[in-house]
């Protein structure tokens, strides 16, 4: 696992960072640490880290939501006990941030925290969605983002996926792209992360940094 | 263009402004926002406007104003604010205006909740405004299914100077699905020579009214509508018939709950019991007739409606099935639901009941 005690995972809106925080939550705290995952998401109604709680909190993931979530008063409240995380040095904390830069605002207001302590803040990339499917548009985002959280990108994810219509060749084809921003902005891709079927045909370069993951934002008929 | 992986919400935005759409006027509400959002965005670069609006009951009469003035527009909101907005829908149907209203339905009443649900069919379909009029409705099931229907509704706006809604619900609005927009045929459509356009002495002068104070003058003007009405009967009528040629027990279900019938279809087909569907496309109009037909069948022993509400469609179903066969309900409210085995357990109780 990483070395930094806070995971940050932050994208563009859609790009699958509630699915990745929630797999690398579990990887936590099956691996025996202490793991805590925010839901700081403020910006979508449903599909997100919190309607999994139940099995978060099976395998010992500790769940931290805003409040009022998922009850239909759809305020943008956060809760203090969020502070209790930069305090609780034996945990290891995930954030879940919301989509795109108005989901990093929710980022900005803990910055003094983050001048105290390292953290490691993903940025996952799905090359597949509307207004990320460009380098010059994937980079205008991370600026926003980076510009609203007042933090900066350590990594980059490619997450690129087309849900159960995915192939193959659509996650090479996202890694390409997201290989020249990688480059451009010099920071460096740090996984792959797919359906663990779909991992298994990457070629050879590609295979030595995945993330497979178990899917759980689904409708009720998958 | 190749398939990109989008929100139903984001997809219905996308899919107005490819369908010329450049007028939106809306009013923020959970769970349907990411529609403004993503029109905020992209409208201005597509050479549209975007606004919002004061509240919904403006938002409506700017789209009242921007259709008397021949233009391509569209609102969106969901249930309380779809509310708000039935004075001036029922305005636009009696002004005979061509516009898109898109409904991502939660849970109600009052202010209710912000989960999925189906409890607007009635106001939908029956008319939540004053007065003699009906909406086209159209009611996809899948992202794609709403691109498409997104753009046609359009069209049909405009060949019949009638609103038309897309009735989605919470869960269309906020999945995500592969979505391809290909380069679509536009229908013929009729020159728009009676909108506002400013009068140049070379025409008559266009006049955008709904009101009527001769009681004569008024029926004419509402038969003359519902002529309009029985030519949309006739060409636009839409259902989605699934296994239905051997099937014991007929399921009706329309958008999202469609999807989890489907899946419970496969479970019963595991178990050997015949299950069909049929699913409204247009829910104005209702597709009667492709009820009548299968309720004549012998096969056939009772239908089911399955909705996310506490029985509306059912209602439809039942008066065209005309007691030839049983009719059942099964619903969920208030944001909750059903999953395909709950679903399962009700066709099995229907076939018991009925063997």
């Amino acid at each position: 696992m990483d070395p930094e005690r806070f995971i940050l995972f932050t994208g563009h809106f859609g790009s699958g960072k509630t699915e990745i925080a929630v797999n690398y939550a579990m990887h936590s705290a099956d691996s025996g640490q202490k793991t805590i995952l925010v839901d700081l998401d403020i910006v979508n109604p449903f599909f997100r880290s919190t309607e999994v709680k139940e099995q978060l909190e099976a395998q010992g993931v500790k769940v931290i939501s805003p409040n009022f979530v998922s009850t239909g008063v759809d305020v943008p409240s956060l809760p203090a006990e969020i502070y209790s995380v930069f305090t609780d040095q034996a945990a290891k904390v995930i954030i879940d941030v919301g989509g795109d830069e108005t989901g990093a605002r929710a980022l900005g207001q803990y910055f003094p925290y983050f001048q105290k302590e390292a953290y490691r803040m993903y940025y996952v990339i799905n090359t597949k969605r509307p207004l990320s499917s460009t380098k010059e548009d994937i980079l205008s985002m991370m600026r926003e983002v980076q510009r609203m959280s007042r933090l900066e990108i350590s990594h980059l994810v490619n997450n690129t996926n087309l849900s159960y219509e995915t192939d193959i060749c659509d996650i090479i084809e996202g890694h390409a792209l997201i290989s020249q921003v990688s480059k451009s902005v010099n920071k460096p891709i740090a996984y792959t992360a797919g359906v663990r079927d779909l991992l298994d045909q990457l070629p050879d370069d590609l295979k030595s940094s995945v993330f497979p993951i178990k899917l759980f934002m689904k409708p009720p008929w998958r | 263009m190749s398939k990109v992986l989008m929100k139903g919400n984001e997809a219905i935005a996308e899919a107005a402004i490819q369908a010329g759409c450049r007028y939106f006027f809306g009013y923020p509400i959970t769970p349907q926002n990411e529609i403004p959002a993503y029109m905020a965005k992209r409208l201005p670069q597509a050479g549209g406007t975007f606004l919002q609006a004061e509240s919904e009951v403006a938002a409506i009469n700017m789209v009242y104003g921007a259709a008397g003035a021949g233009a391509r527009v569209m609102t969106s909101s969901s249930s309380p604010g779809i509310s708000l907005k039935q004075e001036g829908i029922s305005y636009i149907a009696g002004a005979e205006l061509p516009c898109l209203i898109v409904n991502i339905v939660r849970g109600g009443p009052g202010l209710g909740g912000i989960q999925p649900a189906q409890s607007d069919y009635f106001q939908s379909v029956k008319g939540g405004g004053h007065g003699d009029y009906h909406l086209v409705v159209l009611a996809p099931s899948t992202i794609q299914e709403m691109v498409d229907l997104v753009q046609e509704g359009f069209d049909i706006a405009d060949q019949y100077r009638n609103p038309v809604m897309i009735l989605g619900d919470g869960m269309l609005g906020q999945m995500m699905e592969p979505v391809e927009f290909e380069e679509r045929k536009s229908r013929r459509l009729p020159p728009k020579d009676w909108a506002t356009t400013g009068w140049k002495g070379d025409r008559p002068r266009a006049v955008i009214n709904s009101l009527f104070i001769n009681p004569q003058v008024l029926e004419n003007h509402v038969n003359k509508i519902y002529r309009k009405y029985q030519e949309i009967k006739a060409n636009e009528t839409m259902a989605e018939c699934c296994n239905c040629e051997d099937a014991e027990i007929i399921v009706s279900a329309y958008g999202t709950t469609a999807r989890i019938v489907k899946s419970a279809m496969e479970m019963a087909a595991r178990k050997g019991i015949k299950v069909g569907l049929i699913r409204p496309i247009t829910l104005w109009p209702f597709p009667t007739e492709t009820f009548q037909e299968w309720a004549q069948r012998d096969h056939v022993k009772a239908f089911l409606t399955v909705e996310m509400s506490m029985g509306q469609m059912v209602e439809d179903v039942t008066l065209s099935i005309g007691g030839k066969k049983p009719s059942h309900f099964y619903g969920r409210t208030g944001g909750m639901v059903p999953n395909p085995a709950d679903i399962l357990a009700e066709i099995e109780k229907v076939r018991g009941g009925n063997a």
